[in-house]
């Protein structure tokens, strides 16, 4: 998600990182790739042009202030920009205090009601809550049925009939209070924003239930036409948030900028996978430095003290560091990496990547060689691969169905892992102790120099575009 | 010091090591197994339930030809019950005039009618002139390359003086847009088969576009011509999608084969070539669930869905990708990706008659020569028409 506009900065940044001073054509030629890669990213046309100028009033005082490296300063200033644009702050869901809070789902065709309705329905039970769907599409065919398929995978009722859409939104509030459900969300037949005709009937809808939530859902790949679209419903339904769907495409997803910054209201939730918990609130704080090819680091970080055990991995980092990190420990970090999700998706996510791993593609299966060699070593052999002599390669090549080069090069990556790492535990300072240790770590900026979370400095990202600075991994021919 | 650091370091050198790996494997190339390929697909699996057709079906089909129909799949699923269902729109078997693409995109194009209007009222060409018409094509999303190639050219006429007024210059641009999608062949091609073999066609797309609803008009269209249609719901993922299909089986009379939800669209497809191939039928026209191009699980999936399509007595005349109008830069990669892995021989613009103006088209005809075949202009089965690039860019022009 992102990636494309995140590698379009890269270039640029990477053009003008390091100069003293930045001169006025440094400016333009940084303003006409910022505008262009917005453009390309779906960003609307005027929004854009209110970016860069802003951008430029910034940009023109660098050149006077030396205190800083202006290509730092600049990225800052893109960065804050974009933050602005994608929102202060996540939206937060407060409850109706007479049951049940209201949700419409509103949009045009295609954009993903029917899946998200569920989607949002599946998130308030995590939240604790009791949903009721309501089936008020009743134009698409098969709209309610596959409402209702959905609402069986995620055990949620959903309440439907056939006639008017109106009429069933009207049934299906009264059938909550009767059932006593606290959360209503209400899918809607897709519309376009200049049928007169069908955004009256969605007004009605809105009218008769007099909705907590108004959500407007859009479609990631949506270009130019997103903001008319925004403006059109905003002005019929009084939008309180949008639901971005698909943005687990290769899109850039620009709509989300030019939404946020048109109709005022924050993109309230994401929808990043077709399973039907790939759903959560959006992080507005977390796109911009996406953006700028800082990597996802907090959303990474979420979903990693899900998956490790804490301790566990603190033990991990340690041996890490003293050179002790066995085959076994990558093995078992390795399963809770899976956890995580996708391994491509990881990558993405991760800062100061080498550029190689990241368009390598590379699925989950792809690692199952990998683990097999390991699996086919003795436990001796995984605690001390140096043991590995030619009859035990042999073996371990027929054990695992590899090729002896294949299990040659693990070992030999993993020996220069080991050696780079060791020497990061020594430059740490206050190397006695855990704690003195663990501040080594810090010292080390995250992964070749990328943004720590919460840091979110300029420097950030810089580590993308610099190949080999991973321990471990040479740089490509 | 936190926690946090610990796990970011952990992750970034378990992934290095790991990746690293893999990828200095696949750099010397020797990543062939001794004994072994290891599967890519499944990197992402869905959330369906497990198919439950056997699993070792799609080997089977990909070394022989004979499959055995799906249970499930019999001829005729007419009778699905659809209680909940109240069509609204009512079938409209008799096509009547085909709807004009200019009249359908007017009712939207004011605003970038405006634009032009402001670019005539000023009647010399300015660099205001210049940058209205960029952002008049910026919105029609027609993208950053055509815009600046478009208006290149233009200014290289107006500097050699060949053009010296804004009427002048909006004709010129006109002109060359149109210029940029002639010539291409937008027939929906048919082939004279031999005895017992049948044309498929297939739709592909990212999710939403409106694939099936492309289908069900479709249908309708080549049964008025008086062709016997079968219509196959490879769209295994999405809840309800074959019910969906079912109705407009039962518009435009054709029949319906599907199968199992979550099941192997392949064999879904591949039995309704069989069915229709059978019953002599002329046409098969093939759902296929919608997918993001970046799943690279998803598009090897289509990929089988392709090759499976064309085996005797499949014959593959059309693979028509749907590309939804409010697409912005996107639909290109979209484009590029699903001609690689299906061969997409034109697009369907569909949703042409919102707001938004289908502007990817160039980029998508140009760069990649896929011409546009077919508009969606309505929800009718009558607003489904052949795309007529003069008229397309003169509604984008608002005249």
């Amino acid at each position: 998600m992102f990636d494309n506009l995140s590698n379009r900065f890269d270039g640029i940044f990477k053009r003008i990182r390091g100069k003293g001073r930045l001169t006025e054509a440094d400016v333009d030629e940084v303003l006409k790739e910022i505008r262009t890669a917005l453009l390309e990213a779906d960003v609307n046309v005027s929004v854009v042009r209110n970016v860069v100028a802003r951008i430029r009033e910034g940009a023109v005082g660098i050149e006077s202030s030396k205190a800083l490296d202006p290509s730092q300063q600049v990225i800052k200033l893109v960065n804050q920009e974009l933050t602005n644009i994608l929102g202060g702050e996540t939206l937060k869901i407060t409850y109706a205090s007479r049951p049940p809070t209201v949700v419409l789902m509103a949009g045009l065709q295609g954009s993903g009601k029917t899946t998200n309705s569920a989607k949002l329905a599946r998130w308030f039970k995590s939240q604790g809550r009791h949903p009721l769907l309501v089936g008020a599409d009743l134009q698409r065919p098969a709209a309610v049925e596959q409402l209702r398929t959905l609402g069986r995978q995620i055990d949620v009722p959903v309440f439907s009939e056939p006639g008017d859409p109106v009429s069933t939104a009207t049934r299906g509030l009264a059938e909550a209070r009767r059932l006593g459900k606290d959360v209503l969300i209400v899918d809607t037949a897709g519309r376009l924003a200049i049928d007169d005709e069908m955004m009256a009937q969605i007004r009605q809808i809105s009218d008769q239930i007099t909705p907590n939530y108004t959500f407007l859902v859009i479609d990631a790949m949506t270009g130019q036409d997103a903001v008319t679209v925004a403006e059109a419903f905003h002005a019929t339904l009084q939008i309180d948030g949008v639901i971005l769907s698909k943005l687990d495409g290769d899109a850039r997803g620009g709509a989300a900028l030019s939404v946020k910054e048109v109709i005022g209201r924050p993109i309230a939730f994401a929808s990043t996978g077709e399973k039907l918990d790939a759903f959560d609130q959006f992080h507005p704080d977390r796109m911009a430095s996406r953006i700028l090819g800082m990597g996802d680091v907090l959303t990474l970080i979420e979903q990693a003290e899900k998956a490790f055990e804490k301790d566990q991995a603190e033990e991990a980092a340690a041996k890490l560091l003293e050179g002790e990190f066995t085959l076994d420990d990558f093995l078992e970090q390795m399963q809770s990496l899976k956890k995580m999700g996708p391994l491509g998706g990881l990558l993405g996510m991760m800062p100061g990547m080498p550029k190689e791993l990241k368009d390598a593609k590379i699925g989950d299966d792809d690692l199952k060689p990998v683990e097999a060699i390991i699996r086919s070593m003795t436990r001796e052999e995984r605690r001390k691969p140096e043991i590995i002599n030619g009859s035990r390669r042999q073996r371990i090549a027929a054990g695992s169905g590899r090729s002896i080069a294949e299990v040659n090069r693990l070992v030999k990556q993993f020996s220069e892992m080991q050696k780079m790492m060791k020497r990061m535990g020594a430059m740490a300072p206050g190397k006695k102790g855990k704690k003195g240790k663990m501040a080594g770590l810090a010292g080390l900026g995250a992964l070749g120099g990328g943004g720590l979370p919460g840091l979110g400095g300029p420097g950030g990202g810089s580590a993308g575009g610099s190949g080999g600075g991973f321990p471990g991994f040479p740089p490509s021919r | 010091m936190n926690a946090q650091n610990i796990l970011l370091i952990l992750l970034g050198v378990t992934l290095v090591f790991g990746l690293g790996v893999v990828v200095l494997n696949r750099r010397s190339g020797s990543n062939e197994p001794t004994s072994r390929t290891a599967p890519r697909p499944s990197a992402e699996p869905r959330t369906t339930p497990p198919p439950s057709v056997p699993p070792t079906r799609e080997e089977t089909s990909a070394a022989t030809v004979t499959i055995e129909p799906e249970p499930e799949s019999e001829p005729g699923s007419k009778s699905e019950p659809e209680p909940e269902l109240e069509p609204e729109i009512e079938p409209e078997p008799e096509p009547v005039a085909r709807p004009s693409i200019r009249e359908r995109m007017a009712r939207t194009a004011t605003a970038m009618a405006g634009v032009f209007g402001g670019v005539r009222a000023r009647g010399g060409i300015t660099s205001d002139t210049w940058d209205d018409l960029e952002e008049a094509l910026l919105k029609a999303d027609v993208g950053v390359g055509v815009t600046d190639a478009l208006l290149d050219g233009l200014r290289a006429r107006v500097k050699a003086k060949e053009i010296d007024t804004a009427d002048g210059l909006l004709a010129a641009l006109q002109s060359d847009m149109s210029a940029r999608l002639a010539g291409a062949d937008r027939a929906l091609h048919m082939e004279a088969v031999p005895e017992g073999h049948v044309n498929v066609w297939l739709f592909v797309g990212v999710n939403g576009v409106g694939k099936t609803t492309t289908i069900g008009k479709v249908a309708a269209q080549q049964a008025a011509l008086g062709r016997s249609v079968v219509l196959a719901a490879g769209d295994t993922f999405r809840a309800a999608a074959a019910e969906q299909l079912g109705t407009w089986a039962e518009r435009s009379g054709a029949e319906l084969v599907r199968g199992n939800e979550g099941g192997d669209p392949s064999a879904v497809i591949f039995d309704g070539v069989q069915r229709a191939a059978a019953k002599g039928s002329d046409l098969v026209l093939g759902d296929t669930a919608g997918r993001l191009q970046n799943k690279s699980n998803l598009m090897d999936e289509l990929r089988k869905v392709r090759r499976v399509a064309g085996r005797e007595p499949g014959v593959v005349t059309e693979v028509l990708l749907v590309i939804d109008a409010t697409t912005g830069q996107n639909g290109l990669a979209q484009a590029r990706e699903f001609a690689e892995a299906a061969g997409v021989t034109g697009v369907v613009l569909s949703k042409l008659d919102g707001s938004a103006k289908g502007g990817i088209v160039f980029a998508i005809e140009t760069e990649l020569g896929i011409p546009v075949k077919l508009v969606g202009l309505g929800e009718t089965i009558a607003d489904l028409t052949e795309f007529e690039p003069g008229e397309f860019v003169a509604a984008l022009f608002g005249n």
